[in-house]
């Protein structure tokens, strides 16, 4: 049970992102990085069915060299390998990333390795487009299904069963094995990295491949902050006193 | 050079995310000159009787194997009627389900997405080259907004969730349905085998009023308060990230980036200080009240409302006032 896991170097998130002058880009000096929380579940997850089935589990990323950070806290977490796709320092679109990500797959897969499943993030945090899992998952022929929050493979079988939440409640799917899947965040409680992981992350070897990058349909023209309506605050008091104050706006609302 | 709207049907006919996308296309028709035909899986019928579609003409897509939802074949089968129809644009809403099955349709035509657009127009359109659309979209829960601009013989895009006001579309004329197989055979794909749903009620996601807790609640047994408030409000309970990561509240109630995106006529914000990932999943709330010790608190500066205190003191107070004002109410009965 060998499974690939697809993450994406982004912005830690905390405060409203500052954007370069020109609007380009977001203002990336002096920031920490990280994976995107639906992704530290899927590098999560994959750890423990490899771990119960036995297999190994691969990190992928396209991104800039810098993402080696990133690949290298995976396998803190207990990943067995990093694969670093260098598209450079420029955001790709989705086409582009996906046509990055299916020939990495491919090269890794013509050089003997086999993925029984491949794990995304369901979207990314921060560019937030949708469907690179998706495409990636059409380009190699495997079945896909996004926003899942529970995994069960049955090995002798070679299926696998995702649940998603929905609006109205609960979907079960299944695919036949080799097969794709979009993660969200509450699959699982990430697991920080133990000491003797970090260490072995620091010596481990990422192997680094340099892909023929499309140009791209969709061009940034600029990023911007949209328009917040400057709010003034009412406050309605201090401590228990303000109860009177709130059931009144609730009796507005003419919900009590 | 026309437009294609998927639509997406629900319990009440077409779902208010469809209806806002069918708003932004008969907008961007308009602009054009040109007409809006919709696609829909399976129950023609149903959709065009719901009204207000306003469109030339309505697609079926019919196929024994598009009963239940399978991503893949509801993408490939949208695929092969855009095939057929090639139009320049095609529109679908930004649910879940709707994005899903954008993204595997314009994978199988390697056809530029652009996912939750707020803004959509023609840029330009030179004789026999494709046209050039400039867009508007959100990014990271929509803190921030990208233009882009997409050249392409077919463009998919979203609209973002509340980006359009859903306008009433006028006329209810019948509008012709056609049916449409697709060739499904062979194509690899996944099984809707298990459906459950609840009937809790309130969701979180429809809910009114949403009672949420953050760390300020300080452990499970500190939302009972709020759950005693969510109740006798008709409201749901929520929480912020960092309740979930203490095991306090399971993820399903979490509002945020990577939880729900809620829109309440008022949002009760408890001990949340309100970092910029939950406030991407409540920014859309009509109202927003933050009750926290600290008055620099993020989310106490952008709320319309804000008590400064100790939920563990402030909310029970409310409870009781509820509780006084309910009593008083029926002794003067």
């Amino acid at each position: 049970m060998n499974i690939l896991v697809c993450v994406k170097r982004v912005r830690a998130s905390g405060g409203t992102p500052q954007l370069s002058a020109d609007g380009g880009g977001v203002d990336t000096r002096n920031l920490a990085f990280t994976v995107g929380p639906h992704e530290e579940c899927a590098v999560e997850e994959a750890i423990r069915i490899a771990g119960d089935a036995g297999g190994r589990v691969t990190v992928l990323t396209a991104g800039p060299p810098e993402a080696d950070e990133q690949l290298r806290y995976a396998i803190s977490m207990g990943a067995d390998h990093g694969v670093l796709v260098d598209t450079g320092d420029t955001e790709l679109d989705p086409q582009a990333t996906a046509a990055a990500l299916a020939d990495a797959i491919r090269t890794l897969e013509a050089d003997g390795a086999t993925f029984d499943l491949i794990m995304f993030g369901n979207e990314s945090p921060d560019a937030g487009h949708y469907q690179v899992g998706i495409r990636v998952a059409c380009a190699l022929s495997r079945a896909m299904v996004g926003g899942v929050k529970g995994i069960d493979i049955d090995q002798a079988d070679g299926r696998a069963r995702f649940r998603r939440e929905v609006p109205a409640g609960v979907e079960v799917y299944e695919a036949a094995l080799p097969a794709a899947v979009g993660v969200k965040e509450g699959l699982n409680l990430p697991r920080y990295p133990s000491m003797r992981g970090r260490l072995r992350a620091r010596k481990a070897e990422v192997r680094g491949i340099q892909p023929e990058v499309a140009p791209g349909t969709l061009r940034r023209i600029r990023l911007r902050h949209p328009e917040e309506a400057g709010t003034q605050t009412v406050v309605l008091g201090h401590g228990a006193d303000a109860a009177p104050a709130v059931v009144d706006l609730l009796e507005e609302l003419e919900v009590v | 050079m026309h437009a294609l709207v998927m639509i997406e049907l629900d319990g009440d006919g077409v779902s208010a995310s469809s209806r806002e996308t069918l708003t932004l296309a008969h907008r961007l028709a308009g602009e054009l000159g040109e007409a809006v035909e919709a696609v829909v899986f399976g129950d023609g019928g149903r959709a065009a009787e719901s009204g207000g579609l306003a469109v030339s003409r309505l697609h079926q897509l019919d196929h024994p194997m598009l009963a239940t939802y399978s991503p893949e074949l509801w993408g490939e089968s949208l695929h092969q009627l855009i095939a057929r129809l090639q139009p320049s644009i095609v529109l679908g809403p930004g649910s879940d389900r709707g994005l899903e099955v954008m993204a595997q349709a314009a994978a199988r035509a390697d056809a530029p997405l652009v996912a939750n657009c707020t803004t959509i127009s023609l840029d330009r359109r030179a004789n026999g080259d494709p046209p050039t659309w400039t867009l508007t979209r959100a990014r990271q829960g929509g803190l921030l907004l990208e233009d882009a601009a997409v050249t392409a013989p077919t463009t998919f895009a979203s609209t973002a969730a509340g980006a359009v006001e859903a306008a009433s579309l006028g006329s209810l004329r019948e509008v012709p349905v056609e049916s449409f197989t697709p060739e499904l055979d062979g194509v690899v794909h996944t099984q809707l085998v298990d459906e459950t749903t609840q009937d809790s009620g309130v969701t979180l996601a429809t809910a009114r009023i949403v009672v949420s807790g953050g760390r300020g609640v300080g452990s499970a047994e500190g939302f009972e308060p709020l759950e005693e408030l969510a109740k006798l409000t008709g409201g749901a309970v929520g929480c912020s990230r960092v309740a979930t990561n203490n095991g306090w509240r399971p993820h399903s109630d979490q509002v945020g980036q990577t939880g729900t995106k809620i829109s309440p006529d008022l949002y009760i914000a408890c001990g949340i200080s309100g970092a910029t990932q939950h406030w991407v999943g409540c920014m859309n709330s009509k109202a927003i009240l933050a009750i926290n010790t600290d008055p620099e608190a993020p989310l106490l500066t952008r709320a319309t409302y804000g008590v400064i205190g100790d939920v563990g003191e402030v909310v029970p107070a409310i409870v009781d006032e509820i509780h006084r004002r309910t009593l008083g109410n029926r002794q003067s009965a």
